[in-house]
């Protein structure tokens, strides 16, 4: 199966949130982060299961931390997000140190600048 | 720092251009193949585009008979087609053949031409009940059969997908392949309803 397939048949906590069989992005972000996803496992040829496996645990760990917190508020594509980045740190091609300091320095930029989301 | 909503949608939002930054320097990934795929999902997956091959059946006897031959090819002529798609066999209804699609193992589904599976097709219900009985089903959704009608039944499986190639409906002849196209509904390529008749304006 393609990884297209493989993405949009999905089952379980770890299916895409649809509306009406369209897949659902609330903020631009999370389409971008579902792009990056999809298209770096298609580029480099890693198995869609190595990003599915990772996301089911993703979303079994914040639930099983989140249980007795109702304050905080589930997000999908926050799971997804921490998902890629572990992806992407597990398999060597991005260290944690790169990510943390490109985020520092975007941050950075974003308060001396105008930025429009 | 303060611990806002808005602070933790940007954050997340530097979070992901931070990624995004890294695996275009690197090389990993480009930002088209980023950019179709995300419209790929959100738009062009839709049975629009199988809408668009039956219009074009219509019009165009030449493209038919192509398509009636080997969907897969017919179907990349419009620029449509791998992902599961790879196999696609278009049956064409007559008046005297209604065709109708099922997998009865899952829910193998010609998705770059129909979208995603509507959830009833996804269920036990429909996949083994469409095999057994075709004509009480179909009239459960609203379209009866006459007697003189033979239904076939197709199941799909991982190799080979289906498409049907549903009637043109009557009173259609002077629309041109765009308005043609807002009759081809999801279902009648599916097999579980005819095309839609035009709205009489």
């Amino acid at each position: 199966m393609s990884v297209q397939a493989e993405v949009t048949s999905m089952t379980g906590a770890e299916a895409l949130p649809r509306s009406n069989g369209e897949l659902v992005f609330e903020e631009p972000w999370q389409a971008r982060a579902f792009g990056l996803a999809v298209g770096v496992v298609q580029a480099q040829g890693i198995d869609w299961e190595e990003f599915r496996g990772r996301l089911i645990e993703e979303i079994g760990a914040w639930e099983r931390e989140h249980a007795h917190d109702p304050t905080e508020s589930y997000s999908y594509y926050e799971r997804w997000l921490a998902t890629l980045e572990r992806l992407l740190v597990e398999t060597g091609m991005v260290s944690s140190d790169e990510i943390e300091a490109r985020v520092l320095r975007l941050a950075a930029e974003d308060d001396h600048g105008h930025h429009d989301h | 720092m303060s611990h806002d909503h808005d602070h933790d949608v940007s954050e997340l939002e530097v979070r992901t251009r931070a990624l995004e930054s890294l695996l275009y320097e690197k090389g990993l990934l480009t930002p088209t193949a980023v950019d179709t795929l995300i419209s790929t999902f959100e738009q062009d997956l839709g049975p629009l585009n199988g809408a668009r091959v039956v219009a074009r059946a219509w019009v165009d006897p030449g493209y038919k008979r192509r398509l009636l031959a080997d969907g897969t090819a017919a179907i990349a002529e419009l620029g449509f087609g791998g992902l599961q798609a790879e196999h696609l066999v278009v049956v064409e209804n007559t008046p005297g053949v209604h065709n109708v699609v099922v997998c009865t193992l899952c829910s193998c589904y010609p998705w770059p031409v129909l979208g995603l599976p509507p959830r009833w097709y996804k269920e036990p219900a429909y996949r083994s009940r469409i095999v057994i009985e075709p004509r009480q089903v179909l009239a459960e959704f609203g379209l009866e059969l006459g007697e003189d009608v033979e239904v076939r039944v197709w199941d799909s499986s991982s190799e080979i997908r289906y498409l049907v190639l549903p009637e043109r409906p009557e009173g259609t002849e002077g629309m041109s392949e765009d308005e043609l196209i807002d009759l081809v509904t999801r279902d009648s390529m599916i097999g579980t309803a005819l095309a839609s008749t035009p709205v009489a304006s």
